[in-house]
C-alpha cells in the first residue's frame, strides 16, 4: 500500500493520493488502481480509507439535512424551492400541512414565492431531485433575520462536534442562528450589533475551517468583541 | 507571401524577448467574483482573462436539460476593447468554434453523470487578447470549476507551441500567430495523460507536429505548476504538517 | 415553471424598510452616503484609454477604442461618439448571455446622455476632414460584478477612461489619411457625474446596493456638470414620483455629484 502525500497534506483534483489497496472515500475515485482526488483540500488517511477533506465543495442534498431555501414557484399541489444544489426542490402540500388538504386552501397564503423556509430533505428523486417536508419542529417559513452564506463543506465545522461550536456561539451572543447544511445561514437577534458579531464570526470560520484549535479561538474572538463593545 | 517576412526570432531572442521554449509569464487568481460560484482570473503575458462558473445548477431553458446528466456549457467572450482594432461585441462565427473546442476540452474532466438536468455553465470574459487565448481560458476555467467545488478528474491545462520563422517555439503571441508558420493549441489533462484539445494551424511536417505536440505538453507541465499555486494561494499555508502514518 | 428572475425573499424587503424607518440602511450608511469608491486608470493596454471602478462591491470596467470613419450625415462636422454596454454573465447568475437586454441599453443610453449633453467632448475638434472623416470614439462599457448601481459605477468608469485616453494623430494631406506616429491626449471640456437615487416608501436613497435596488419602487438617475447643471435624468421602474421627491432627489444628486467629481479629480 502506498500513501502518496503526507496526511493533511493540499490536494488539488487529479492528484495521485494512494495505489493499491486503500479504500476511496469522500471526494476521491479510483481509476485503474489509483486513487485520485475529485476536489481541492487535505488529504486524510484513515483506517484503510483515503479521502479528502474539501475546501471547496458544491452542494450535494442528503437526506435527512436541514436546508434554508426560498420559494421560487407554487402550483397546485405545492411549491418549488431553490435550495442552491444543482436542482430545484420540490415540497408537497402535504409534507408541509399538518390537517389534511382542502381545495379551497390557497397555497400562497401557506408559503409565497419569494419566502424563506427551512425544510428537511426527505428523499431524493431518481434524478436527484430533492423532496422537502416542513412538518416538524423548527421548520417552516422564515419571519425574521439576516442570511449568510458558507461553503457546504464547512458547515460541519460551524457545527463542531455534537455542536459545540455553535452552541457555543449560541451562547456567547444571545442570537438565534439555524444553519442549513445547504450552506445558507440564519441570524436572528434583536440586538444588531451580536447579529454583526455573529456574521463576521461566519466569516471567520468560513476562512479557517481546516485548522485546528478553531473553537477556542472563536471564543476568544468574541470575548474580544464584546470587550470592545463596552468601551 | 510578402517578399520580405519580418523576423520574429533573432538569435534564437523572440520579438519579446523570450527564448523559443519559454511560457510567458503568469499570474492566476481563484476566487475573484464574488456573485459566481466560481472564478479565476489569468493573465499570460498581456492576455487578460476573467471566468465565472456557475452550477451546477437546474438547467433553464428545461428543454435544453439532459436527463441523464449535467449539460456543461462554455461562452468564450471577447470584450470589444480586447483587440486593436476594436471588434463588435456580437458573436462571431469563431466566438461560437472557441466556445465549443473549450468546452470539448474541459467536459471529460467532469463528473457530467452525477447531477442530471442540471447545467454548469462556465463564462469567459476576455478583456485583452494577445495569442493564444483558448488555451489561456480553458487554464482559467478549469482554475474556477474547482474553486466552484465542483468534482473534477484532473485539472485541465492548455498551452500552445507553432513553427515562427522556421523554429518550433512555445507559447505563441499574437504576432507570432498572425504571422508565423503554424499554430499548434493543445489542453491536456495531466495526472490522467489525456489531450482533450488539439487543433492546429498552418503547415508542419510530421517531424515537426510531434516536436510542437512535446513541447506544447511541455509548457503544460509549467503551467499546471501555476494553477496549483493559485489553488494554494487561495487559502494561504493549509497544509497541516502532522508526522506520517506508517502502514 | 417561473423563469430565472432571482427572487427577493420577502425577508429582505422587511429588513430593509425597518432600518429605513430609523433613518440607516442595511450596511450602516446613512440615505445619502455613498459607498467606497475606488478608479483606477489605464488599466488595458490594448485600448486607447481605459478605467476600472469599483463602487462597493459592483466592478465596471470601460475601455476607449479610437478608430477614423465617417460621420453621420446629419452631423459631417462632428465626431462619432458611441457607448455601448455588456452586463457578462460573469456578474451576476441574473444575467444571461446574450444580445443587450433592456437594462443594458438604458444604461449605455443614459450614459451616453450625460457624456453628450454636457459637451464633455467637442465633437467638432475631433473632425478630421469635414464631411468625410471623423474620429470614432467607441466607450465599452463591461460589467464585471453586479452589486446594486451599475449606471453610476459605469458612468463614472467611462469618464474616468475618457480622462486617461490618448487619441491617435494624423494629418490629410494630398487626399491620404496619414498617421503621425504620436498621440495626444483626449480633451474633456466637462466631468459629467451621475448620481442614481431610489425611492423606497418615502425614502429617498443615494447609491443603491442590489438589495435594495430588488425593493425600491422607482429610481432616478441625474447626470450633472461642473457647473451644478441637470445635463441628463432617466427616471427607471414604473411607480410614480411626486414634485417634491423629484425636486428632493436633484438636489442630493447636485450635491452629491461634486462629491464624486473631486474623487475623479483626484485619481
Amino acid at each position: 500500500m502506498s500513501q502518496l502525500f503526507e496526511n493533511r497534506g493540499f490536494v488539488v483534483p487529479g492528484d495521485v493520493l494512494a495505489e493499491g489497496n486503500l479504500r476511496s472515500g469522500e471526494n476521491t475515485y479510483r481509476l485503474h488502481g489509483k486513487i485520485h482526488a475529485t476536489r481541492v483540500g487535505l488529504v486524510e488517511y484513515s483506517r484503510g480509507v483515503v479521502s479528502v477533506i474539501a475546501l471547496e465543495a458544491n452542494y450535494e442534498p442528503r437526506i435527512g439535512e436541514i436546508v434554508i431555501g426560498s420559494v421560487v414557484d407554487v402550483d397546485l399541489s405545492g411549491w418549488v424551492a431553490n435550495i442552491e444544489g444543482p436542482s430545484l426542490a420540490l415540497l408537497n402540500v402535504v409534507d408541509a400541512l399538518d390537517e389534511p388538504f382542502k381545495p379551497e386552501m390557497a397555497l400562497p397564503s401557506i408559503f409565497d414565492l419569494g419566502d424563506l423556509i427551512v425544510a428537511k430533505v426527505v428523499s431524493l428523486g431518481r434524478d436527484g431531485t430533492p423532496k422537502l417536508s416542513t412538518l416538524g419542529s423548527n421548520l417552516g417559513r422564515v419571519v425574521g433575520g439576516r442570511l449568510v452564506r458558507m461553503t457546504p463543506s464547512k458547515i460541519p465545522r460551524l457545527i463542531g462536534k455534537k455542536g459545540s461550536m455553535v452552541n457555543m456561539i449560541i451562547k456567547e451572543t444571545g442570537c438565534q442562528i439555524v444553519i442549513g447544511q445547504n450552506g445558507i445561514i440564519l441570524v436572528n437577534s434583536k440586538e444588531r450589533d451580536m447579529e454583526d458579531l455573529v456574521v463576521q464570526v461566519l466569516q471567520k470560520i468560513e476562512s479557517e475551517a481546516h485548522t485546528t484549535g478553531l473553537t477556542n479561538r472563536i471564543y476568544e474572538f468574541i470575548r474580544e468583541m464584546k470587550e470592545k463593545r463596552k468601551r | 507571401m510578402s517578399p520580405t517576412k519580418r523576423k520574429l526570432i533573432v538569435d534564437g531572442v523572440r520579438l519579446d524577448g523570450r527564448k523559443v521554449d519559454e511560457v510567458r509569464p503568469m499570474k492566476i487568481e481563484c476566487g475573484v467574483l464574488p456573485n459566481a460560484n466560481g472564478s479565476s482570473y489569468v493573465e499570460q503575458g498581456r492576455n487578460k482573462i476573467l471566468v465565472g462558473v456557475f452550477g451546477p445548477r437546474e438547467m433553464h431553458p428545461k428543454h435544453l436539460a439532459d436527463l441523464r446528466k449535467a449539460v456543461l456549457r462554455c461562452r468564450y467572450h471577447m470584450a470589444p476593447f480586447s483587440t486593436d482594432p476594436r471588434r463588435s461585441p456580437a458573436p462571431s462565427r469563431r466566438d461560437t468554434e472557441l466556445s465549443m473546442v473549450i468546452r470539448n476540452a474541459l467536459e471529460p474532466a467532469l463528473f457530467l453523470e452525477r447531477y442530471p438536468r442540471a447545467s454548469i455553465d462556465v463564462f469567459a470574459e476576455i478583456l485583452e487578447a494577445d495569442g493564444s487565448t483558448r488555451c489561456a481560458c480553458t487554464v482559467a476555467a478549469s482554475v474556477a470549476l474547482v474553486d466552484a467545488g465542483i468534482p473534477m478528474r484532473d485539472l485541465v491545462v492548455a498551452c500552445s507551441a507553432g513553427k515562427v520563422n522556421g523554429e518550433i517555439v512555445l507559447d505563441l503571441n499574437d504576432i507570432e500567430d498572425k504571422e508565423g508558420e503554424a499554430d499548434l493549441p493543445v489542453a491536456y489533462m495531466p495526472k490522467l495523460g489525456k489531450v482533450t484539445l488539439l487543433q492546429m494551424d498552418g503547415v508542419l511536417t510530421q517531424e515537426e507536429f510531434d516536436r510542437s505536440l512535446k513541447l506544447a505538453l511541455e509548457g503544460c507541465k509549467k503551467i499546471y505548476e501555476f494553477q496549483k499555486e493559485a489553488l494554494k494561494m487561495k487559502y494561504g499555508k493549509q497544509e497541516e504538517k502532522e508526522s506520517v502514518e506508517q502502514d | 415553471m417561473s423563469s430565472r428572475i432571482e427572487v427577493v425573499s420577502r425577508l429582505n424587503r422587511a429588513r430593509i424598510s425597518a432600518a429605513l424607518s430609523q433613518g440607516k440602511r442595511e450596511d450602516g450608511r446613512g440615505l445619502s452616503d455613498l459607498r467606497a469608491v475606488k478608479i483606477k486608470k489605464n488599466v488595458l493596454d490594448k485600448a486607447e484609454g481605459s478605467a476600472e471602478v469599483l463602487l462597493g462591491d459592483t466592478r465596471v470596467i470601460v475601455g476607449v477604442k479610437i478608430d477614423k470613419g465617417e460621420p453621420f450625415s446629419d452631423t459631417p462636422n462632428q465626431a462619432v461618439l458611441t457607448v455601448n454596454a455588456e452586463f457578462t454573465p460573469i456578474a451576476s447568475p441574473a444575467f444571461e448571455p446574450g444580445p443587450p437586454d433592456e437594462a443594458s441599453v438604458e444604461l449605455a443610453r443614459v450614459v451616453d446622455r450625460g457624456i453628450r449633453s454636457s459637451e464633455a467632448i467637442d465633437l467638432e475638434k475631433y473632425c478630421i476632414v469635414p464631411g468625410k472623416i471623423v474620429y470614432v470614439i467607441f466607450v465599452d462599457i463591461f460589467i464585471l460584478n453586479h452589486s446594486g448601481n451599475l449606471i453610476d459605477a459605469s458612468a463614472l468608469a467611462s469618464v474616468a477612461a475618457l480622462m486617461s485616453t490618448k487619441l491617435p494623430k494624423y494629418t490629410f494631406k494630398e487626399d491620404k489619411l496619414e498617421f503621425l506616429e504620436a498621440h495626444e491626449p483626449l480633451e474633456l471640456q466637462d466631468l459629467p457625474i451621475t448620481v442614481s437615487i431610489g425611492k423606497i416608501g418615502d425614502n429617498l436613497i443615494v447609491d443603491p446596493t442590489m438589495d435594495e435596488e430588488d425593493i425600491m419602487d422607482t429610481r432616478v438617475t441625474v447626470a450633472v456638470n461642473k457647473n451644478g447643471y441637470i445635463c441628463a435624468l432617466q427616471k427607471s421602474g414604473s411607480a410614480g414620483l411626486d414634485l417634491e421627491e423629484v425636486k428632493k432627489a436633484t438636489n442630493i444628486a447636485c450635491e452629491k455629484a461634486t462629491e464624486i467629481r473631486k474623487l475623479l479629480m483626484e485619481s
